[in-house]
């Protein structure tokens, strides 16, 4: 019962945040703060997160296949695959939840608890389409960008951690990651980004939105946000990966 | 004029709004008093159609405002101005673009003439100098005059005030109230406000409602209030140790 309730509520809620925007000129404005606020602030996190990822993912192939039989170009190879298929677009987005998942919660929260959105609305604000929609363009249009550096930061990851180990050599790594490569795995990864974007952003600004109460219940709503989006993301990444690559 | 016809309110099956009926005068400071929890803030916002009510009429003049469709709705907006408890601004916007925000909205005016008038809003509730300051960066009082400032920008026919003078100490409170009171007859506005402050009502209580319990228990003048009989609302009014006191030696001569 409680879910259906929520999921119905959310549903409304999102027909609200994509009513006929009244003013575009004030819509664009607030997108491109969010843009800045959600995507350029996130750059420097998935950087350092790709980065060490990469490395490690390079390190820990590189051991499990020391036995000659394995080519050297293996190593590049599963490199490449795990970050396009993966990682990039799933942890990318799942580390995407607790950075913009808790902020927009708690915005929107925040604004909710102390009446701002009251505010809004006295003053004929569609609320919902204004606090909402720049942050799902911003998102959904930023996040494939992310998707995008961090699969080449996590490629020169693995590519710095594994000629420094001496497990492999640039040839061979270089070879690895042109090895079949399929194109289509970028465009699998920057759609299924796109739309984990959009759930963290919809599903976040949902509990931000309807929160009562004080600073606690801000606090709770920006905790199940995370919890929510991260769920979501598992289960959409499941069907998506079914859907676009079988 | 504002007109409440038989408005019910419940949250969640629990009805907090029992069947209020009161009329609000116009360029009067009409004032609703009640313990923290009897349902004023609920009343306020349903009048203003930020709650929908389960039942009932709300006639702003001749309109029933909560019977409006969508646009219509809307356009009435651009002729309520609202304060709310915390001052509610715009965190994120500075001083003189939360007063521009509604003109922002609601006109087609060009830049500079929306800063000049936010600036002649500004001036009028004595905020020079800190327009590029953030609510954060200033008092709570001052947030309460820039909130009031921002209320009144469109020249709005209602107003209305949800415990202007909550947090705030004594002689600011005043101050607060009298810039209410002076507005309200300088734009000649129906004014409707809320509060739980003793003070409030012999300041400016032109019209006083005592809501109980969410119920409309009382109704009369800031003279008529100290003559009632009513025990709930001489219990409300004589609530502190000082003003018992008070009225045992009235009572005595
Ligand atoms: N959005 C809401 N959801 C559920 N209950 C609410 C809501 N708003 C107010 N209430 C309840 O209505 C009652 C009256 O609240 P309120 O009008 O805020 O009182 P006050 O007179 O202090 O302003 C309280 O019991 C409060 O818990
Ligand atoms: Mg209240």
């Amino acid at each position: 019962m409680g879910l259906f309730y929520h999921i119905g509520k959310y549903f409304l809620l999102l027909f609200r945040v994509f009513a006929k925007p009244e003013k575009l000129k004030i819509y664009y404005r607030e997108t491109i703060k969010e843009i800045d606020k959600l995507g350029i602030n996130s750059i420097g996190i998935v950087a350092i997160i790709s980065i060490f990822m990469g490395a490690v993912i390079t390190i820990q192939t590189a051991y499990n296949t020391e036995n000659p039989i394995y080519p050297k170009y293996l190593i590049g190879l599963t490199a490449r695959d795990t970050l396009l298929l993966e990682f990039s677009s799933t942890i990318v987005a799942l580390i995407l939840a607790g950075k913009i998942g808790s902020n927009i919660a708690s915005e929107i929260g925040t604004m909710r608890v102390t009446e701002q959105i009251d505010a809004l609305e006295i003053m004929g604000v569609n609320s919902a389409s204004y606090l909402i929609l720049p942050k799902i363009i911003a998102s959904v249009i930023f996040t494939p960008f992310l998707c995008l550096m961090s699969m080449l930061i996590g490629i020169f990851g693995g590519w710095i951690a594994g000629v420094s180990t001496g497990v492999m050599t640039t040839q061979d790594y270089v070879y690895g990651i042109q090895y079949a490569f399929i194109p289509y795995y970028i465009v699998y990864a920057l759609i299924k980004i796109a739309i984990f974007a959009f759930l963290i952003t919809t599903i976040s600004a949902y509990h931000g939105y309807y929160s009562y109460g004080g600073s606690l219940e801000v606090g709770k709503s920006s905790t199940k946000a995370v919890v929510h989006s991260s769920i979501f993301i598992l289960l959409f990444n499941v069907i998506l990966t079914q859907l676009l690559l079988s | 004029m504002i007109e409440v016809q038989n408005i019910s309110k419940s949250f969640n099956n629990v009805q907090v709004l029992k069947d209020i009926n009161v009329h609000f005068e116009k360029g009067k400071t009409n004032l609703i008093i009640g313990q923290s929890g009897s349902g004023k803030t609920v009343l306020l916002k349903s009048i203003v159609g930020l709650h929908d009510v389960d039942v009932g009429k709300i006639f702003f003049d001749e309109v029933i405002f909560n019977e409006l469709n969508f646009k219509d709705k809307k356009d009435m907006r651009k002729q309520i101005g609202m304060l709310f408890q915390g001052g509610a601004l715009f965190d994120s916007a500075t001083v003189e673009d939360n007063v521009i925000y509604p003109l922002d909205m609601f006109t087609e005016m060009t830049k500079a003439e929306k800063r000049d008038r936010a600036n002649e809003c500004l001036k009028r509730v004595n905020i020079i100098n800190a327009n590029t300051l953030y609510p954060a960066e200033i008092s709570g009082g001052m947030q309460k005059r820039v909130a009031i400032a921002r209320a009144i920008a469109l020249n709005p026919k209602y107003l209305f005030c949800d415990e202007p003078n909550s947090g705030l100490d004594p002689q600011t409170a005043i101050l607060i109230d009298d810039l209410i009171k002076e507005l309200t007859i300088e734009y000649n506005m129906t004014t409707i406000v809320n509060t739980h402050d003793m003070n409030s009502v012999m300041e400016i209580g032109d019209k006083v409602v005592f809501i109980y319990k969410g119920e409309k228990w009382w109704e009369g003048t800031k003279h008529e209030i100290f003559e009632t009989e009513n025990n709930e609302l001489n219990n409300f009014i004589f609530a502190s140790k000082l003003s018992q006191e008070i009225r045992k030696l009235k009572n005595k001569t």
